[in-house]
C-alpha cells in the first residue's frame, strides 16, 4: 500500500502517523507539504494528521482546507483514493466539504487531553475491517474543537446511511447523552463519506499501536488500511 | 473602500463561549443583559468604488472561507 501524509504548518502528529503506517504496511509513506500541487502517482491512502494548522486561525482547520494541496486530495478522492483525516485532519477535511458537518469548541469549553472508549459503528469499510462490529476500543482524545455538529437532516442521512464510524461511549460500549465528551450530537467521534472512501475522526489510533504506550487497539484500523 | 464582515453563529447554534461571557459579565454585575453571542468582524480594503462589486466579492469571500455557513451566518457593511 503506497500512502502519503500531509504535512501543514502547525500539524504535529505526522511521526505518529508515519510510524503508525509504517508497523502496519512495512512500507516509508511520503511526505508532502502543503504547498505541492500534485500528489505522488499510484498512492492508495493520503493521510491528514492531527496538529494546530496554522495556529486554529479563523476556524480549526479553516485555512489548511484551502491550501493548493487540497484540490489534490479531493480528486484523490473523486478516483476512489482513500484519505483519512484524524483530528484536525478531519476539521481540514469537513472545512473542505470532503466531510458533511463541522467541528465546534467542545460544550464545555475545556480542551479534553484522555483515553476514550469509542465503539466500532460500521467494521465494513476499508478503515474498519480489523475490528468486530460493535467492538469498543480505548484511543486517545486531545482536543478543543471535537464537537461534531451537522444540521438535522444531514445527521439523520449519516445515521440512516451507516457513516458513523465511531461513537463514544463508557468502558462498556453503552452511549449516553453523558458519553460525548465534547457535546458531538448522537456522540458521533468518526464519520464516512458517502462512497466509504474517506475517514475523519477525532481520537487518535495512531497513538494506540504499541503496548508500552498505553495499548494496541489503534493498530487494527492501520491494518485495515494494509489488508 | 473599506468594508467591514461580520460572521455570527447561526440562531439555532449553541454558542458556549457567548453564554461564558454571558456569565462572566452577570459575575461582574454588569446587568440587564439577557443574552451574549460571540461572532467576529473582518475589516476589508477593497480596489474601486462600485459597492455592487464590492458586495459580490465580498460574498465569494465570505462563501468561500469567512463563514462556515454550516453554522455561520454573514452581513457585509460597506462604507
Amino acid at each position: 500500500m503506497r500512502a502519503a501524509i500531509i504535512v501543514f504548518p502547525g500539524i504535529n502528529r505526522e511521526g505518529d502517523i508515519g510510524r503508525a503506517l509504517r508497523q502496519a504496511t512495512g512500507a516509508e509513506p511520503a511526505t508532502v507539504w502543503h504547498a505541492e500541487h500534485e500528489l505522488p502517482p499510484g498512492l492508495d491512502l493520503v493521510v491528514l494528521p492531527g496538529g494546530f494548522s496554522y495556529g486554529d486561525y479563523l476556524r480549526c482547520g479553516a485555512i489548511a482546507a484551502r491550501a493548493p494541496i487540497m484540490r489534490a486530495v479531493g480528486d484523490h478522492a473523486a478516483r476512489g483514493g482513500l484519505v483519512l483525516g484524524v483530528c484536525n485532519g478531519f476539521q481540514i477535511l469537513c472545512e473542505a466539504g470532503l466531510l458533511p458537518g463541522v467541528l465546534m469548541r467542545n460544550s464545555q469549553l475545556r480542551f479534553v487531553c484522555k483515553m476514550q472508549h469509542v465503539r466500532v459503528e460500521n467494521a465494513q469499510t476499508p478503515f474498519t475491517r480489523r475490528y468486530a462490529p460493535g467492538q469498543v476500543v480505548k484511543f486517545a482524545i486531545a482536543h478543543g474543537e471535537g464537537n461534531f455538529v451537522a444540521d438535522d437532516d444531514t445527521i439523520r442521512r449519516i445515521e440512516a446511511e451507516g457513516r458513523v464510524a465511531f461513537r463514544y461511549c463508557d468502558a462498556e460500549g453503552r452511549v449516553g447523552d453523558d458519553s460525548s465528551p465534547n457535546g458531538a450530537i448522537n456522540s458521533i467521534a468518526g464519520v464516512f463519506n458517502d462512497r466509504f472512501n474517506v475517514l475523519g475522526l477525532m481520537p487518535h489510533p495512531e497513538n494506540l499501536i504499541d503496548p508500552l504506550v498505553g495499548g494496541t487497539d489503534g493498530r487494527a484500523l492501520f491494518a485495515s488500511l494494509a489488508a | 473602500m473599506k468594508a467591514r464582515v461580520i460572521v455570527t453563529l447561526k440562531p439555532s447554534v449553541l454558542d458556549p463561549q457567548g453564554k461564558a461571557i454571558e456569565g462572566a459579565l452577570k459575575g461582574l454585575a454588569v446587568n440587564g443583559l439577557t443574552s451574549v453571542r460571540q461572532g467576529k468582524v473582518f475589516d476589508i480594503e477593497l480596489d474601486g468604488e462600485d459597492h455592487a462589486t464590492a458586495r459580490n466579492k465580498l460574498g465569494e469571500a465570505c462563501e468561500r472561507l469567512l463563514a462556515n455557513t454550516i453554522v455561520e451566518t454573514y452581513a457585509i457593511e460597506i462604507a
